[in-house]
């Protein structure tokens, strides 16, 4: 009895079984919350998981689908690191995306969350405008902005034409097609706009008053209360946006294949060519656990770098 | 029981009303800066307006006006046969019932699945819960394209490929993370004394979810229905990699399809990519209150 109560005392001290004695009805609870959360843990161990490791294995071979997978070691990730200009290259096709259109896109997010939050005539109307092309087909957009971007028909150098501005070739230049694809991403900030514009309707009334009574600019109420208290969801905002950049892969497949001249060949894109063109499972694999460790490796580095910039309301002091 | 749940809905709603859009007290903007602002939310609608603009007017244009500077705004003549011909050239009539197919199976799925789960991780207590959902929001930051070559082999290996299971099956194994975050804070909005009052009526856990909490979270389950409709439909990259034959198709393939035979007919691709938009512009002016919801729960509480 004493060495089962000490046994009991050791588990509890590790944390392990708090309830340690647990009663019939926590018990049946506890299965009643395994079943009820089972659809999803069986989900992520073959969905997820298991393919996740899976992957790491066939990034270690040389596999062409029809024929064995041969183990090849680490060859794969030597191969792409100091061999092949094309993964070089879509790693800073990739990167330059990310590095325009993730400050951009939140900026331009913010300033109309801002102004969709000001006493408005029609709000909800110029919301909706705003928010639309965010949730039209990602193909249906990419076939709208190939015959925009028409270098001569399009509207948008008919438009630049007005201004005697004579417009580039946009996608059919390898200088202009990656800005072209930012440009159009950008036209799709609405889903960002409604995360701020909840934000800034979460941030107390009282915040501005007080500024308003010490007289503070529009400007420094922007500063000082406005940024530091919508700090969590920029956070939010910046990951997820970090995240979807990366993974970029309809907008490069449809309206330019990759080109001209790899000029938008995506990390994507060249993983599903070396997969699902070429037949290089082993290969794509190791280009998709660099995918993989990469955006890890810049989630964690934005969320660790949050402590520093994130204001959490607990800690309100002297706004 | 009855009452109770009548008065926490209605609670329910006004608090969610109340958050919704209040009126911006703030600020008493001077009459210069209100015009300043209007000007600027207008200028701003006009250019986010202008591509669906130019979709639509290019769509219904003959051939021969849409190689044409300046461009034409209002066409002349309005060619309406031309979404007939683009409709008809193609079996869009095919591709549309595919997506409806695996569109509704999947958001079933995802409703489903991310409602019990979210249910396990609101109120069920069970070791290992608190790590387990940490695991949950963390797989919301995986990219799916590293696991998108084993599953292609496993596909494969089922005889799966050109069949909807691999666009279906996953969405009855827990759905999505995001789902699942949405309505687990659904469920912690709804007060503990539901399901205290209920147990001591003898309701086990699953009627407590099927009947009691479940009704409150209408709102929340429409909200899941309307993104897993929108994402569903919008999917890409998955059909291109488990459906080749045409006949399988959905409608973003069949869009893709299309162009590379008819790349140039801009007219007939701008009326099929309308077409092909329409029922989420549709959902969208029907439901867009549970869009801003949904996009404020998830978002501002992440």
């Amino acid at each position: 009895m004493r060495t089962r109560q000490a046994v009991g005392k050791a588990i509890e001290d590790a944390g392990i079984g708090k309830r340690r004695r647990m009663s019939s009805i926590a018990r049946k609870e506890a299965l009643a919350g395994y079943l009820a959360i089972s659809p999803w843990l069986l989900g992520f161990l073959i969905f997820q998981l298991v393919p996740i490791l899976a992957a790491f294995y066939v990034s270690l071979t040389e596999w062409r689908i029809l024929t064995t997978p041969e183990f090849i070691g680490l060859r794969n990730y030597d191969k792409l690191l100091f061999e092949d200009d094309l993964f070089w290259q879509s790693i800073k096709v990739t990167v330059v995306y990310v590095i325009f259109r993730v400050p951009f896109s939140a900026m331009l997010s913010l300033a109309l969350a801002m102004l969709m939050n000001q006493q408005l005539a029609g709000r909800r109307l110029f919301r909706t405008i705003y928010y639309l092309p965010a949730v039209i087909p990602l193909v249906a957009v990419s076939m709208m902005w190939i015959w925009i971007f028409n270098p001569d028909y399009g509207v948008l150098n008919s438009g630049l034409r007005l201004f005697g501005i004579d417009g580039p070739q946009w996608i059919f230049s390898s200088r202009w097609a990656l800005p072209a694809l930012i440009i159009m991403s950008l036209w799709q900030v609405g889903a960002g706009m409604v995360i701020f514009l909840a934000g800034l309707q979460g941030i107390p009334t009282h915040l501005y008053e007080a500024a308003l009574i010490d007289g503070a600019t529009a400007w420094q109420k922007f500063l000082r209360i406005t940024l530091p208290m919508l700090s969590p969801v920029i956070l939010f905002a910046l990951v997820m946006n970090v995240i979807g950049s990366f993974q970029v892969f309809t907008q490069a497949y449809i309206m330019t294949r990759g080109g001209p001249g790899n000029a938008t060949l995506f990390l994507v894109l060249y993983i599903y060519r070396n997969a699902f063109e070429w037949f290089h499972m082993g290969y794509a694999s190791a280009l998709a656990w660099l995918l993989f460790l990469v955006v890890l490796v810049i989630s964690l580095a934005l969320l660790r770098s949050s402590g520093r910039w994130v204001h959490y309301e607990g800690r309100i002091g002297g706004v | 029981m009855s009452a109770l749940q009548v008065l926490n809905w209605r609670e329910y709603r006004i608090m969610r009303t109340t958050i919704s859009w209040p009126s911006n007290r703030y600020q008493l903007l001077s009459w210069w800066n209100k015009v300043l602002i209007h000007i600027l939310a207008l200028t701003g609608a006009v250019v986010f307006l202008i591509p669906f603009l130019w979709m639509i007017s290019t769509s219904l244009k003959p051939i021969e006006k849409i190689f044409h500077y300046p461009p034409q705004w209002i066409p002349d003549p309005i060619l309406w046969r031309n979404y007939t011909e683009a409709l008809t050239v193609a079996p869009f009539a095919l591709y549309f019932r595919n997506s409806v197919l695996v569109t509704t199976l999947s958001v079933v799925g995802q409703i489903a699945s991310s409602a019990i789960v979210a249910y396990g991780f609101a109120r069920l207590r069970f070791p290992g819960r608190d790590i387990l959902f940490i695991v949950l929001l963390a797989t919301m930051m995986l990219p799916w394209q590293v696991t998108m070559i084993p599953l292609f082999i496993l596909y494969r290996n089922l005889d799966w490929i050109n069949t909807y299971y691999p666009l279906v099956v996953p969405n009855y194994l827990g759905g999505n993370p995001f789902f699942i975050f949405l309505l687990r804070q659904f469920f912690l909005t709804l007060p503990l004394e539901l399901d205290e009052a209920a147990k001591l009526d003898g309701c086990g856990p699953f009627r407590i979810f099927w009947q009691i909490l479940l009704p409150l979270t209408i709102p929340g389950l429409t909200t899941v229905a309307i993104f897993s409709f929108l994402w569903n439909w919008n999917e890409f990259l998955w059909p291109l990699i488990v459906l080749n034959d045409i006949d399988t198709w959905t409608i973003p393939l069949g869009l893709n399809g299309f162009r590379d035979q008819y790349g140039t007919d801009w007219n007939h691709l701008m009326a099929a990519s309308f077409v092909a938009s329409l029922p989420v512009i549709l959902i969208f002016f029907i439901f867009q209150g549970y869009f801003i919801q949904g996009i404020a729960t998830t978002g501002a509480k992440g």
